[in-house]
Parts: structure tokens; sequence; C-alpha cells
């Protein structure tokens, strides 16, 4: 794992004083910690410490100036604007962080990590809770995004390269869109711009390798 | 590696064309080749290169979307050159994945053992705009233009890819770049001031969100057009797609014409150039660039 929290350029943040930091903590050790319910919504507490180690992010830097969401290009059409995400994230409010629609909307920009007052980048943080939803089984509510990923995915460690047409077809047999955007497809079909074939790479064995020893490898699971 | 081939030997890259130039942006791959070998900038294409996992695989962890654009990177290193990219989204994941190689050991040494190759951080990730622009030189450029671009209003976009984040990439300025737009003043043509210059167009959502792509692109192709531009360039193939191919959605969905040709830079380049083969391209636009091209006879 690259950058784990505390590491490379970051400084490891100040330690709160001890009684705040026992609010929310009982003990240091986590196994231990018990559960602190706060008007009826009980805070995941170890959620911080999984994103930060799975983004290498100190996700604590994060002061909630809003420069990330003045700056999304897509916060139009989020649910919960950036810094709110991460704000959700320090709390530990983990159920409603994951099932949020702003974590697929996430174009990968990267103009909040370009503007970002504490170098924190937004868009690593997306990437950490995609990941934990996923491992977690909760449904994405974008589901045609979420299907795009995996088609796009199962494309590559398929056959080394993306094919288009064969990853289009993947999409639209797990959207069950036929008929969506038929006019723009027969387009690249007429300007021959998709191949009805795949041209997969020579050492396919080595790009499959790469998925099976490089997926997935950060445990997401609470350690 | 840089200056003109008069002073220096033959420019010679590792060539990553990546996906999308081999299908959606065939007339991305078909230009750059053109121009380069008219530059006398040499592209050797990386035998047996993968996809980069491009906007999707980061979504699966940090490993995996270093491992996919590393295995292309230490293939490069055995050709001992550094390495042209066009595609701004492949640029972006094979200079992000460099730089996490150079600077955590773990890291290199990871990718290094699943792809059977070792590590060794010689080989630069470049842009290929940065390259033409660049290592060529607007000079060289501008002595070998036959048909200035004349009458050509361009909007230059860098879209997001090309510029951010600016600590790993950083090549040109990340709120307001110029590479394109000396490239096109170079060339004859004239760069509108603009703001849209890096805004995002959507990307990946092409082919499962459009609304959200037909506001995005809709915006940028709106304030290039209000600030004047009778034309955008590109240097990104995700860009084109939206910008060409959504334009016709956009419009029928507003019921406003805003008729913009989307260029490759390439394609601008081959144009004032007079290469012949620039022909060829136009008939892969969605909006198809003639009428705009007879109009200012830069045909």
């Amino acid at each position: 794992m690259l950058r784990r929290a505390g590491e490379g350029g970051h400084q490891t943040s100040p330690a709160l004083p001890q009684g705040k930091e026992t609010v929310l903590k009982t003990k240091d050790d986590s196994e231990s910690r018990s559960p602190v319910s706060i008007g009826g919504v009980t805070p995941d507490s170890r959620l911080r410490d999984l994103v930060e180690r799975l983004s290498g992010q100190k996700v604590a830097d994060c002061y909630q100036c809003g420069e990330c969401t003045a700056g999304c290009p897509v916060a139009f059409a989020m649910d919960l604007m950036p810094n709110q995400v991460t704000r959700l994230v320090q709390l530990g409010l983990a159920e409603e962080v994951l099932a949020c629609r702003t974590i697929w909307l996430c174009a990968g920009c990267q103009t909040c990590v370009a503007r970002c007052p504490q170098l924190v980048e937004p868009s690593a943080i997306m990437d950490a809770l995609r990941q934990i939803a996923a491992e977690r089984g909760i449904k994405a509510p974008e589901g045609e995004i979420e299907a795009f990923h995996k088609a796009f995915l199962n494309s590559v460690e398929r056959s080394g390269r993306v094919h288009e047409m064969g990853m289009i077809a993947e999409l639209k047999l797990k959207t069950r869109k036929f008929v969506k955007d038929v006019p723009v497809g027969l387009g690249l079909f007429t300007k021959g711009k998709l191949s009805p074939l795949p041209k997969p790479v020579k050492d396919r064995a080595a790009v499959k390798k790469i998925f099976k020893e490089l997926r997935k490898h950060e445990e997401t699971a609470d350690e | 590696m840089s200056s003109a081939p008069d002073n220096a030997g033959p420019m010679k890259y590792a060539y990553y064309p990546g996906c999308s130039l081999h299908s959606t942006a065939k007339e991305y791959d078909a230009s750059t080749r053109a121009v380069s070998e008219a530059l006398g900038v040499e592209l050797l294409e990386i035998p047996d290169w993968n996809c980069c996992g491009a906007s999707s695989a980061h979504g699966e962890g940090h490993l995996l979307s270093t491992g996919l654009p590393g295995r292309n990177i230490l293939l490069a290193e055995q050709m001992g050159l550094d390495i042209a990219v066009p595609c701004a989204a492949c640029y972006n994941r094979l200079a992000v994945a460099n730089a996490e190689m150079r600077s955590d050991p773990g890291l290199a040494e990871k990718v290094s053992g699943v792809v059977g190759l070792q590590f060794q951080g010689t080989s630069d990730v470049r842009p290929l705009v940065d390259i033409i622009v660049n290592d060529v030189g607007l000079e060289a450029i501008g002595a070998r233009v036959r048909r200035p671009l004349e009458g050509l209003k361009v909007a230059c976009y860098y879209g997001c890819l090309l510029v951010r984040p600016p600590r790993v990439l950083g090549f040109d300025d990340a709120d307001e770049p110029m590479t394109m737009d000396n490239l096109v003043t170079a060339l004859g043509g004239e760069p509108v001031t603009w703001p849209h210059k890096t805004e995002c167009c959507g990307a990946s959502f092409s082919l499962t969100r459009v609304d959200v792509v037909q506001k995005m692109t809709g915006d940028v192709l709106r304030m290039a057009r209000d600030c004047g531009a009778n034309c955008v360039v590109c240097a990104c193939p995700l860009c084109m797609t939206n910008l060409d191919m959504r334009q016709g959605g956009i419009e029928s969905l507003t019921g406003e014409k805003i008729g913009l040709p989307i260029f490759y830079f390439t394609e601008l380049l081959a144009l004032a150039m007079g290469l012949d083969m620039v022909k060829s391209c136009w008939k892969m636009h969605f909006v198809s660039p003639e009428p705009l091209l007879r109009e200012t006879a830069a045909v």
C-alpha cells in the first residue's frame, strides 16, 4: 500500500485533548470500542481509519472550507456535496455516506484535488468509499455507473485492452437499456470506430496476473 | 530529451496509443503518426501494451490502478525511451503511476514482481502535445506551415486530466494552460480567450449518465461559442467523444444551434502543414468540420 495515512508528505495531525477524544473512543484498541449512539445514530468509529488506509488521505485534515464543493463540476447532480462526504467520514456515519450517489458521480476530474488548501484529495476518498461500499454489498444508487466500471474492467481483464463493443454489450445486458443511445452507437459503428472483434494483447496471462495479484489486495475489511 | 531535430539526434519516444486510439479515436492515431513523422518525431509503439485502467481501475484499489499502467512503463523502460501519450486519460494514469512508483520503492517492488521486470524509474511519461510543442518547438512547426489556419477562431480545451493534479503533472498551468493556444497561433489561427479551458466534460459518464454529460459538455460548448470560437481543439479522445458525439443530443435537448466542429490538435497540425491524410479524418467526426473549412478557405 502506497500512501498510508501519517506517512509520506503528511504530518500526523496533533492529538486531540484526551477529554475530547474519549467522547467517541472508549479505548485505543478498536476491537474493544463500544458503539456510542448519538441521537439514534451509531457512528462507525473505524470508517475513518479504513478510508485513510485505502485512500492515503488524512481525512482529519479537512476543515470544511468547502472549496472542493465550490469547484466541483458535478455538484449539481450530487445528493451530498463533496465536503459533506468528507465530514460524514470524519464522523463515522458509514450508512449515510456509503449509500450516497455522490461517490459514484465523482468524475475524478481532480478539480478538488488541485484546490484543497489542506492537500486532501477528495476524489481519492470517493474511490475508497466506492470500494468499501462494494465490499460491504451496499447497492449502488447509480447502478448504471457501477455496471459501466465492472464491464470496463471485465473487458480489460479478458483481453488486456478495452473492446468497446463487447463492453457496451455487457453494459446493456446488465442495465437492460437496449434502446438507449442506439443512434450514436450506430454512428460510431458506421464511422468504423467500433470493431466487432476484440484485439487482445498477446500476453494475456500477464494482464490476468495483474488483476489476480493486485486487485483487492488492500484489505477493505476491518483489521 | 528536448530540442530541435537539427541540433540533436532524432527525437524518439516509446508510443502508448491506448485503447481509444485503436477504436473511437482512430483519426487521432492516424493524424498523430502522420504529423510526428513529418516533424521528425519517431514514435515506436510499446510492444504488447495493455489498457491503463482509465477511469475505472482506481475505484478497485490503488494497487490495480498502478499495476495496469505500471506494466506499460516497465515495457517502455526496456526500450530506453520516454513515453509519448496522446490520450489525456492514459497520460494521467501513466504519469501518476510513474510518480508513485518513483516515490514509493515498496509499491514499485510489488508491481515489478507481478510484471516480472524491475522498475528503474528511467522513463518520463509525457503528453504528446507537450512533446510536439516543446521538443519540436513552435519555430520549427511554424516553418512547416503551408496553409495558415486563417479564419479559425479556436477555443483550446484542455479538460481535466492533461493538467491535473498539478502536483504530479505540471507541464502547463493547471488553471490557465497555454500550450495549445500557442500552437494555434503558430499555425496561423486565432485562439480565443475563454474561461472553460480546464472544465470537465463528464468523461466516463458518456455511456451511463448522458443527462449529466449533456449539462457539463453543453456548458463547455456554449461558453466556447459565446466567447467567439468557431471551433474547439482538444487533446483527449474522451473530450472529443463528449464534445463531438454528444453535441447533436445537446442541441436537440435545448433546441439551440451550437454547430462547433471539434478537432484534435494533431488534425489542425496536419491541416496547416498541408498533409493530405487529414481529409480522411473528417468523415470520422459527428460534427463535420468541412463547412467551416470551406468557409474559411482553410481546406
